[in-house]
């Protein structure tokens, strides 16, 4: 026939003598893949309260002033209910970001740097908010 | 197996767009703009913490034409993502999976931004004092 049938074998399946359970052992999941499937869903569910809450409390305190906007962030509701949505956001943010590297970044190299990158801002980042949030709710 | 035709993606530039796949990389699409937006709300925390100063000079970003563009286009992207997750987590537990259904819930989706985008800011600019 034609082109599509010139189609690579896979490692050269066809001439290999190793059994098809040696040639993909390593290369799957190993079953970690349902659990950020499970984690991405966990995150994405615990963000619509919170997202929605966030969203709501910004646009109520929109044009604020830094005394009031201090007070809001300073009160126990909101460091908890905040914390929550930063560890949550992040956790999702970075479990999406790193299927999106997956799926479009095949250089090794690159991949890799960037998966690393997003997992360290992540954590710095959510790191930096939060110290923020009580560094501003008992030193303010 | 070796020499069978393997099934290949739909090649983008030839592929007819239809509301299902905008809709599907839209939801990339908003959500690294949401991972940006969030990199934004730690500097925002931030500059609250350090006090009335850097808080001022950020909100008068904020204020300003490029920050309004990216506060609207974060809330945007906010609503677009959560009601398209929640039509996400629908899909995940068994639900929704009819073709009809799928494009009624994907313009719910679309009206549904659009409407609470502008509720959103329209709450926001009555809270200014701006109406």
């Amino acid at each position: 026939m034609d082109e599509v049938t010139k189609t690579p074998d896979l490692a050269g399946a066809s001439r290999s003598y190793r059994s098809n359970i040696a040639r993909v052992r390593g290369l799957g999941s190993a079953k970690e893949g349902v659990q950020h499937w499970w984690l991405q869903r966990l995150s994405a569910l615990a963000l619509i309260p919170l997202g929605i809450w966030l969203v709501a409390s910004l646009v109520g305190t929109a044009g604020a002033d830094h005394a009031a906007i201090a007070q809001w962030l300073g009160s126990p509701f909101t460091v908890g209910a905040l914390s929550l949505t930063i560890i949550a956001s992040f956790y999702h943010a970075v479990l999406g970001l790193q299927v999106v590297i997956e799926d479009y970044i095949h250089a090794k190299a690159a991949k890799f740097t960037l998966l690393i990158l997003i997992y360290f801002a992540a954590f710095a980042l959510g790191a930096a908010a939060i110290l923020s949030l009580f560094y501003g709710a008992f030193a303010g | 197996m070796a020499g069978h035709p393997r099934p290949l993606s739909p090649h983008l530039q030839i592929y007819r767009r239809q509301l299902t796949s905008v809709l599907s990389i839209l939801h990339r699409i908003t959500g690294i703009g949401l991972a940006v937006g969030l990199l934004y709300l730690v500097c925002w925390l931030v500059a609250a913490a350090r006090g009335a100063d850097s808080f001022n000079a950020l909100q008068s970003f904020n204020g300003s034409i490029i920050g309004r563009l990216l506060l609207f286009g974060w809330t945007i992207a906010f609503f677009y993502h959560l009601l398209n997750g929640i039509r996400h987590l629908a899909w995940d537990a068994g639900w929704g999976f009819e073709l009809p259904t799928t494009y009624r819930t994907g313009w719910s989706v679309v009206v549904g931004t659009a409407v609470l985008t502008l509720v959103a800011w329209i709450v926001g600019y009555y809270q200014m004092g701006s109406f």
